[in-house]
């Protein structure tokens, strides 16, 4: 579980975060929703550490991740994974030597259960005979997934997904949606996954926290989100007109 | 302000690329790795940068020394000090500046606008060591073997030139190459690389490191880097000089 205490950040004196506090929970898909700029990425950032917050904490089941100095962190970061917007491959390798980054600066594992791992993390996002291709050569859902792969191969207790299906067409983001989902519940991890798409929202949705102008305005769950009366939410979810013809009334 | 800003920066990557690798194998490899990058992949450059500024040092020296009181083969021991104490250390590491300044702000710049770093971290690599490190190391050993091919070159290309133009007869070049040889010239030009060397790598690696945006960013961020990584080598060289051979 990961908890959130009031966190605040600001770039330039322009508040990017304000006073926001929530939870998500082990073992279930958390989302975090709103518009661009809203401060979704940011918070993800603070989250990780990628991104110091000027105030509040973030704890990593008790542990005050915001205390902690840069070895701790480092420990830390060993149980996470996080999929990127991009993918964020490394280009020089391999989508095997991706894989195996991760196993051969962190683990002791022989090369023979390292091949292992990696063969059964491929499996699990589904790709199959691309071991020796490179990154440039993968389509944008591979990539995705071969992302997706690296980051589970070390099994993380924390899984965070950045926008993890921008850019891809509709089956392939329900592809990598589901498989976010499957993994946080078959692993029993904390996952996060930053979006504004509606289609994840409804689809893998079991914790959902609306963000809007850097402030978290709403929590619920996917059923919850389509009855809710918080009017800067039903701005979000209405902006289309299929969802308008789904739910009239609103 | 900014300058001291920069400076502030540098010295503190510096710090954090200098922490213990997270798995000293893995370090080892990549610093084969970059040895073959930047090193061999300049060795064609070199090569022909040296044999022909060789050539032409001897042929400008044969022509600015024609005095009856200098002996002939003075020519030969000029263009020879000329390559191995300013040369072959400082303007092949200028070069080297252009060539592998460029590649590694640029191939770091493009990771960090690609996220790739941040990949890195949220893995808990020391990114910078990792990225930054090897390249140094592998700067500081192979540059000073390119720096010693250069010499050699050098020399030939002045000897190929005294061959085939006949401004110093051949007997009076080796004789001038040989006279009054001294190795400290070979330890002070070592010397010298393996500081420009560092300094061409750990700049770049810091304007790369610190790229923002896109690759408008990265491409200004290969620039500075061989910008200053230029204006820096020929700094320590004025100041190496001074410190060694006064």
């Amino acid at each position: 579980m990961i908890r959130v205490n009031h966190l605040w950040k600001e770039f330039n004196r322009q508040p990017v975060l304000k006073d926001i506090s929530l939870a998500f929970e082990k073992g279930k898909t958390n989302l975090v929703i709103g518009q661009s700029g809203s401060g979704k990425t940011v918070l993800m950032k603070c989250l990780v550490g990628l991104v110091e917050a000027d105030r509040g904490n973030i704890y990593y089941d008790d542990r005050d991740f915001s205390a902690m100095g840069f070895k701790e962190r480092r420990a830390i970061r060993k149980e996470l994974g996080m999929l990127f917007q991009g993918a964020a491959l490394f280009d020089s390798l391999t989508v095997e030597e991706n894989i195996l980054f991760p196993l051969n600066m962190f683990t002791t594992m022989t090369k023979g259960e390292k091949q292992k791992r990696v063969s059964f993390c491929l499996d699990r996002v589904d790709l199959h005979n691309v071991h020796h291709l490179l990154p440039a050569e993968l389509s944008g859902g591979m990539k995705k997934r071969v992302a997706i792969a690296r980051a589970i191969a070390i099994k993380p207790k924390y899984l965070f997904c950045d926008e993890p299906n921008s850019g891809l067409d509709p089956p392939t983001a329900i592809l990598i949606d589901k498989l976010i989902s499957e993994i946080t519940a078959e692993f029993n991890i904390t996952t996060v996954v930053n979006t504004h798409d509606l289609n994840s929202v409804m689809e893998i949705g079991d914790c959902v926290a609306f963000i809007y102008k850097g402030e978290l305005w709403w929590t619920g769950t996917r059923h919850e989100i389509l009855h809710s009366s918080n009017k800067e939410l039903n701005h979000f979810v209405y902006a289309t007109e299929l969802m308008r013809t789904l739910n009239p009334g609103k | 302000m900014k300058l001291f800003y920069h400076i502030g920066r540098y010295f503190i990557l510096v710090w954090i690329i200098l922490q213990k690798p997270e798995r000293a194998s893995i370090y080892r490899r990549q610093i084969v790795l970059e040895m073959d990058n930047l090193g061999l992949q300049s060795l064609g450059i070199v090569a022909i940068i040296s044999v022909f500024m060789g050539a032409v040092v001897t042929i400008q020296t044969a022509f600015n020394t024609d005095h009856p009181l200098l002996p002939i083969y003075a020519i030969g021991f000029a263009t020879r000090q000329a390559i191995i104490l300013e040369f072959s250390p400082t303007v092949i590491s200028l070069i080297l500046a252009g060539k592998v300044g460029s590649r590694i702000a640029s191939e770091i710049g493009t990771m960090r606008v690609t996220e790739q770093i941040d990949a890195l971290e949220i893995m808990g690599v020391n990114a910078a060591g990792y990225l930054i490190l090897p390249k140094i190391i592998a700067s500081m050993i192979i540059n000073p073997a390119l720096v010693v091919i250069s010499m050699f070159l050098g020399i030939f290309g002045g000897w190929v030139a005294s061959a085939i133009t006949g401004v110093v007869p051949l007997s009076n070049y080796v004789y001038g190459i040989l006279f009054e040889f001294s190795q400290y010239d070979i330890y002070y030009a070592l010397i010298k690389t393996v500081v420009f060397a560092f300094i061409i790598a750990s700049v770049s690696g810091y304007f790369g490191f610190y790229a923002k945006g896109g690759a408008l960013q990265v491409g200004h961020a290969s620039t500075k880097a061989v910008v200053f990584s230029s204006i820096y080598v020929i700094l320590f060289n004025l100041v190496l000089t001074q410190i060694l051979l006064v």
